[in-house]
């Protein structure tokens, strides 16, 4: 076959194909899907360029697309696990801050405790020296009064016996011996 | 040229562009080579555009070539399993061909790569011959098992081994046939429809208010048509990922 127009190749199929194209509606030509003439070059460039677009697919579209999605994949489970680990951190510094906040609270009460009990320490010891210094003050004044009151009761004795004798002398005219005297205010007396 | 116009099967007419004749045979550069040519550039051009960037949060682009990854990845390997997936080139640049080869048929004037016989026809041959060959390689005459399937009765057995390998060796009659008649007879449709608007236009006022209806038509047969070429390229794929199967699976 030596034609080189196309029209012309179609123009001459066979009878066969002929009543094909008739059945189809074609008219006077091969229904072209089903007319064998042009099989060969169509398997012939289907082949060229299906294989080819299978070459380039494999080589480089594929793994293209496989390793991005696969870096996506690889990036989002990094970010998930360093999320997961500064959320670590973070319960940690969050356990740590309480730790210390508990530490620091305990030692505020034990500060307050130890300084209450200081505080009351040393107003139980002013009190004591206090006391103390005024038991002191009271067992002297009580002695300076029974000094004062045994050295006053002394006194009442010869005042008793200087104003007895001085009744007895102006009552009875006479002087009343002074043991007697003595005696009897001492009598009276207990 | 009005005739071609409203003439339905023009559209599959084959012209050759660069004439190639190789003992005896035409191997032109057709029209439809041209095509072929055009839907593996623009697929591997705007893939391997689109995943430039490699962007760990994926433009918009990116996330669609991302998408047509997963979506093939996810069909194989939830009908062959992961042993399927050595097939995976093979199914993502067969599910992208003839993905794009429907779509860039629906536009005017363009050719539609698909709807020639032969061409769907080699794609089925393709899969049918890999999945004998694989399955001989990988289960040696364990491959024969596909033909019988496990808890049949003995009696049913050849009725059933027959419809079997029946079943097996018109795959490639259906596969292909399937993916051809639909392209086919949706662009054919079309065109009858606008060839209708075509004819009734030229009848004057009142032809040309009748060709409203058929031009509504034309737009929903376009979407219609849209859908199914995605449809019909998940289909092909999608059953040459079940073969797949057989010959890794080969007991039921």
């Amino acid at each position: 076959m030596f034609v080189t127009s196309a029209y012309a190749q179609t123009a001459a199929p066979s009878a066969i194909e002929a009543h094909e194209g008739v059945a189809a509606g074609g008219g006077h030509e091969a229904f072209p899907p089903f007319n064998p003439e042009y099989f060969p070059s169509q398997l012939l460039w289907l082949a060229i360029t299906f294989i080819a677009f299978y070459y380039f697919v494999k080589k480089v579209l594929l793994p293209r697309i496989g390793d991005t999605i696969e870096n996506r994949r690889r990036t989002i489970a990094g970010n998930l696990e360093e999320a997961a680990r500064m959320k670590e951190d973070a319960d940690a510094a969050v356990a740590a801050y309480e730790q210390e906040l508990a530490d620091a609270r305990a030692r505020a009460h034990e500060i307050a405790t130890k300084a209450r009990d200081e505080a009351r320490a040393k107003a139980e010891n002013d009190r004591k020296k206090v006391e103390a210094s005024l038991d002191g003050k009271l067992a002297e004044s009580e002695k300076r009064i029974a000094s004062v009151k045994a050295s006053a009761m002394k006194d009442v004795g010869s005042i008793a016996e200087d104003t007895a004798s001085m009744i007895v002398e102006r009552l009875l005219g006479s002087v009343a011996s002074k043991s007697d005297i003595a005696a009897a205010v001492k009598a009276a007396r207990e | 040229m009005a005739a071609d116009r409203v003439d339905p099967i023009h559209q599959f007419h084959i012209n050759t562009i660069v004439p190639i004749h190789v003992g005896g045979y035409d191997l032109s550069f057709t029209n439809f080579s041209l095509f072929m040519v055009i839907a593996v550039v623009l697929s591997g051009g705007l893939l391997y555009w689109a995943t430039a960037g490699r962007r760990v949060v994926p433009s918009r682009s990116q996330s669609v070539a991302e998408m047509t990854y997963e979506f093939s990845a996810s069909m194989l390997k939830d009908s062959a399993g992961n042993e399927g997936m050595r097939f995976f080139p093979f199914i993502f640049t067969l599910f992208v061909f003839v993905l794009m080869a429907n779509l860039i048929g629906m536009f005017p004037y363009f050719p539609t790569v698909t709807s020639q016989l032969i061409v769907t026809v080699a794609l089925a041959l393709v899969v049918f011959f890999m999945v004998m060959i694989a399955g001989f390689v990988r289960h040696g005459f364990g491959f024969f098992k596909l033909f019988v399937p496990s808890g049949i009765p003995v009696a049913l057995l050849p009725l059933v081994v027959a419809i079997e390998i029946i079943s097996f060796f018109t795959r490639p009659v259906s596969h292909s046939v399937r993916l051809f008649a639909n392209m086919l007879a949706g662009h054919i449709t079309v065109k009858v429809f606008a060839g209708f608007i075509f004819s009734l236009g030229s009848l004057g006022a009142l032809g040309v208010a009748g060709a409203i209806l058929p031009l509504i038509m034309v737009v929903g047969l376009t979407a219609l048509e849209i859908l199914i070429a995605f449809l019909q390229a998940y289909v092909f794929a999608m059953l040459a990922c079940i073969y797949i199967n057989d010959a890794i699976h080969p007991g039921h």
